[in-house]
């Protein structure tokens, strides 16, 4: 059991890229033994993520202090510039390894049916897992960001190569847009390192954790006007992840373009990551800066959440009204965050855990619909619901978790989103109440044009939902109830993490 | 140690194993028929593969003035001598494969490929303007020979006419730098220059001659504006000769840009064999200026390139900028963050020439469309390739990754967060022209679905390029160390 506990993240950080490297070996043309090679390692992160959740200690702090993370691992990797392997988890992290393990494995399960290249698609798939998993274990912020650029690779490929007719301009863009934030984010890293001690050793460091203590800054780095530089700089690398108004652009048509399992991966983890590393780094780091930035970061979450359902309401493609459904939820994500209060920031996670699930069903769902009707024109179909009943209550199901029905989790994430904020910022989240009532417009809309009215003769024979695209699907059904009903288990997961978290943006100066 | 000349001989035997080489080649060539006969490759692998050894296995110690002062022998010294013989010795690899090359004389052109790398030893080790400038030379005739070695192609000899043109401007302009720095110093050992420089002798004229030395530096390393030669000879010149221009003169041309530069405008630093930067001139400035521009124009004309090697070559541009970075503060972290990044470079653009000759082989073509499905005709090459390609953009986990952090750290350090910026549009820049080519091996569907052959060799030496590509971007410790052991210079 110790060496579980001391290597689980770093386990599941590998599996994937062992299982990679071993279907990179397996001969041609036996793609099944690919695909349940593949399947097999990406299924063993959820058992560890399973070990997690019950090892757990959910009294630990986190966020800036070494010794309230679990799962600890810290070695020297380039001595010579204070490099080191560290990995860890906190109540931010946690949901966050928790829903890539899931969501990774019923992606891998949803790609089954990919038939073209399958050996390439599932290597890189892993090595995708890899990053991810990375991203959410790593403390020290070179291992971060070599993470973080880990997977811009595999995505590439991904939407290049299985992606749909534009595909090649969506995976450039995308590749694009996040080496921008990503070079903005390394040029940053740069300048910490060079402006902070590491308190022991006396040298620079790359930990994380000591850039959350402002007795290891340089008096460069105290100045209020190069923190706000940094902090924006960072700030819009993950903008741009998230995507944030106005960084946004390329999340449609990369989302859109990729396979149907890349877009789940692509809405239910990548998303999370830009919010996670605010969260992570950007708001422990500079906490003063995060105070006088909450204000335009409330601005943007509600933006995010007004316009994106807008846009939402806009679209003819029934996979790109999901993508900017996408962000109109991450802005409360935005929002949330920016209000500084515990309510908020648990909404904020909880929305980012919960999102993360019902996003996932979102797109394997349209993606059931295009495998057989080879369109998304939510135009193009009429009266479903009696064809494909079973189908039809899957997506009833995850458009009402969407558009925030009570007792799924998407509710008690944005209720506790508009408490949090309530109190910080009135008139903002006003605005962001229309964003439900247009998010219920749109959603409910889509659902009656598609799978209510009189049925269109074209698809009276449309084969109905199958077994494994149900398995994908259920699991993710069962989780976004239970949380929306019970959510106290998760909550408690993140609580003491996120309460630290404020005092230590409230705290200081 | 200021040693004579025949004491010297003992710590020459790199260049003497080079020079051995060169004559039994010469005697090869005369005394066999078979032009192609592989007997003169195998020859030029031992001889460099020697003078690796020798030069790995004579200890530099504190380092040694040879020749009365004409040539060092330090780490600084051997670490180039290693790195252009590697590149030598890649290159041999490649032209034994090249189809450009068949039917021509092969001990003529490793005769000339050798002269080059002799050259490159000593331009890398000199420390008087004679034999500064002697050595140039040395590394430029035999490049001119090589550019022009298709004969009866019309590119090739039109590169090497643009090549020997341009090449004599830079050095009759450096030459006359250096004759203004005799005539300012009365001497032509650059250590006497460094000190006569110090002691505020020097003015306005040590300037502007110093302007005219860095003009036959910066056509050695293809800084704009001196870059006008290199696409075109790069274009022309055969694949593998173009591989090795890419790398090893532009190599040696940092070495004896950083030896001089140091040594004649920098202070030793208290620990030995350290410098620091200690002048009135506003070298920083200039040299980022330069710096900002070469990477600037490197990556934005190559974005409308559509033969990979013309890519590659502005490609190689953009990194000559990128390496200045680690030069403009003349400081030894700067110097350290050059050499990592030459260790890295010499993978990654050898590694990458190494395909396109594979595809010009096969299809006789380089342009964009040539390697388009690659990915299922040669799926090896395609994917090393791909590898080589976003180290060049600078993606981790490659090692391109690591070289950058290094150069954009000693920017960071130093205060200059303007050119970091600069460097960091042009990372995101560069992304979009090499993707270009990795779009077409992968995302685009073949003309010609036929499987393409890669010979044993070259995928053997794909994979050995392509290793410490991706392993160096995983862990770099040692490299890191041998950089920064190796930048020690002696002056005397």
């Amino acid at each position: 059991m110790d060496f579980i506990n001391s290597h689980v993240l770093s386990l599941m950080t590998f599996l994937p890229l062992l299982g990679a490297a071993v279907i990179l070996c397996v001969p041609k043309g036996k793609d099944d033994l690919v695909r349940w090679i593949a399947a097999v390692a990406s299924f063993l992160p959820v058992p560890l993520a399973g070990h997690l959740w019950f090892a757990y200690d959910r009294t630990l702090s986190g966020v800036n202090v070494a010794t309230q993370f679990m799962f600890v691992e810290h070695y020297s990797w380039i001595p010579s510039i204070n490099v080191d392997y560290f990995m860890g988890a906190d109540g931010i992290s946690m949901p966050m390894l928790l829903l890539t393990a899931l969501l990774s494995f019923l992606a891998v399960i949803g790609s089954f049916g990919i038939t073209k290249k399958v050996k390439g698609y599932m290597a890189l798939f892993l090595l995708l897992e890899t990053g991810m998993m990375g991203v959410f274990a790593a403390l020290d912020f070179f291992l971060f960001y070599v993470f973080w650029e880990l997977m811009l690779l595999p995505m590439y490929f991904l939407i290049g190569i299985w992606g749909g007719p534009r595909k090649e301009y969506a995976a450039i863009k995308f590749f694009l847009y996040t080496l921008v934030g990503s070079v903005l984010m390394l040029l940053v890293m740069l300048a910490l390192y060079f402006n902070t001690t590491d308190p022991v050793t006396g040298g620079h460091t790359f930990n994380m954790l000591h850039y959350m203590s402002q007795s290891t800054h340089s008096a460069w780095l105290k100045n209020f006007d190069i923190r706000i530089l940094l902090f924006l700089g960072l700030f819009i690398g993950f903008a741009i992840k998230v995507p944030t108004f106005p960084f946004h652009t390329w999340l449609p048509d990369a989302h859109v373009e990729a396979p149907t399992a890349i877009s789940v991966i692509l809405a239910g983890v990548l998303l999370k990551m830009g919010t996670y590393g605010m969260l992570r780094i950007s708001f422990p780091m500079f906490p003063d800066v995060t105070r006088w930035f909450a204000i335009p970061m409330a601005v943007i979450g509600v933006i995010n959440i007004v316009y994106g359902a807008l846009c939402a309401m806009a679209q003819s493609d029934l996979k790109k009204m999901v993508a900017y459904s996408s962000v109109s939820h991450m802005g409360f994500v935005m929002l949330g965050m920016a209000a500084l209060t515990p309510a908020g920031m648990s909404g904020a996670v909880m929305q980012m855990f919960s999102h993360g699930l019902i996003t996932a069903m979102l797109f394997f769902l349209v993606g059931v619909v295009y495998d057989r009707a080879h369109h998304r024109q939510i135009d193009g179909f009429g009266g479903l619901g009696a064809v494909v009943p079973v189908y039809t209550f899957f997506i009833s199901f995850a458009f009402f978790a969407s558009l925030g029905l009570p007792g799924m989790s998407g509710f008690v994430a944005e209720a506790m989103v508009f408490i949090g904020s309530f109190q910080t910022f009135r008139t903002i989240v006003m605005v962001a109440a229309l964003g439900i009532v247009f998010g219920a417009a749109y959603h409910l809309w889509a659902l009656q044009r598609v799978f209510l009215g009189p049925l269109n003769p074209k698809y009276a024979t449309m084969e109905e939902i199958n077994a494994r695209e149900i398995f994908c699907l259920a699991p993710l059904a069962v989780l976004v109830m239970a949380v929306g009903v019970y959510p106290m288990p998760v909550l408690n997961l993140m609580n003491a993490s996120l309460l630290h978290l404020i005092d230590v943006v409230k705290a200081v100066i | 140690m200021f040693l004579g000349n025949l004491a010297s001989l003992p710590h020459f035997l790199p260049e003497i194993a080079v020079t051995v080489t060169i004559l039994l080649l010469v005697a090869l060539h005369v005394a066999t028929r078979n032009r192609e006969s592989s007997a003169a490759s195998i020859l030029s692998l031992v001889g460099v593969g020697a003078a690796i050894l020798l030069s790995g296995a004579s200890p530099a110690g504190t380092g040694r003035a040879l020749f009365e002062g004409m040539v060092a022998q330090d780490g600084f010294a051997v670490f180039f001598k290693v790195l252009t013989s590697l590149c030598a010795l890649v290159v041999i690899f490649m032209s034994m494969d090249s189809a450009e090359l068949a039917g021509r004389s092969r001990a003529e052109y490793h005769i000339f490929l050798l002269s080059t790398l002799l050259g490159m030893f000593l331009l890398a080790s000199s420390t008087d303007i004679v034999m500064l400038y002697l050595s140039l030379e040395m590394v430029s005739i035999p490049s001119y020979l090589l550019a022009g070695y298709l004969k009866g192609k019309e590119r090739s000899t039109e590169a090497a006419i643009k090549y020997v043109v341009y090449g004599a401007t830079a050095s009759g302009v450096m030459i006359y730098g250096f004759s203004i720095l005799f005539g300012l110093t009365g001497s032509t050992q650059i250590a006497e220059i460094g000190r006569a420089a110090a002691s505020g002798k020097a003015s306005l004229a040590l300037l502007l001659a110093a302007v005219m030395v860095a003009v036959g530096f910066g056509y050695k390393i293809a800084a704009v504006p001196f870059h006008m030669w290199c696409p075109d000879v790069y274009e022309g010149a055969p694949a593998p000769a173009t591989a090795f221009f890419s790398v090893a003169p532009k190599a040696a041309g940092f070495a004896v840009l950083i030896r001089f530069f140091f040594t004649v405008f920098a202070v030793p630093d208290s620990t030995p064999g350290l410098w620091r930067l200690a002048s009135a001139f506003d070298w920083p400035l200039m040299f980022s200026i330069l710096s900002a521009v070469t990477m600037t124009v490197g990556n934005f004309v190559a974005i409308k390139q559509n033969n990979v090697k013309r890519l590659l070559a502005y490609s190689s541009i953009a990194h000559a900028g990128y390496m200045m970075m680690g030069f403009v503060m003349l400081s030894s972290a700067g110097i350290q963050a050059v050499l990592f990044y030459l260790v890295v470079y010499l993978f990654m653009n050898l590694g990458a020439f190494y395909v396109v000759v594979l595809v010009s082989n096969a299809t006789r073509g380089e342009e964009i469309s040539d390697f388009s499905g690659l990915g299922s005709r040669a799926p090896l090459a395609a994917v090393c390739f791909a590898v080589f390609l976003f180290s060049l953009t600078g993606i981790p986990p490659f090692s391109g990754f690591i070289g950058k952090v290094y150069l954009f750290a000693e920017v960071i350090h130093r205060g200059v967060y303007w050119l970091a910026v600069v460097a960091a549009v042009n990372s995101v820049v560069s992304l979009f022209f090499y993707a270009r080519v990795v779009r077409a091996m992968f995302l685009e569907e073949p003309k010609d679905a036929a499987g393409l052959p890669v010979p044993a060799l070259t995928g053997a030496m794909l994979v050995v390029l392509a290793v410490p590509t991706v392993l160096l971007g995983v862990y770099w410790e040692p490299v890191a160390r041998i950089a920064s052991d190796s930048v020690r210079m002696i002056a005397f």
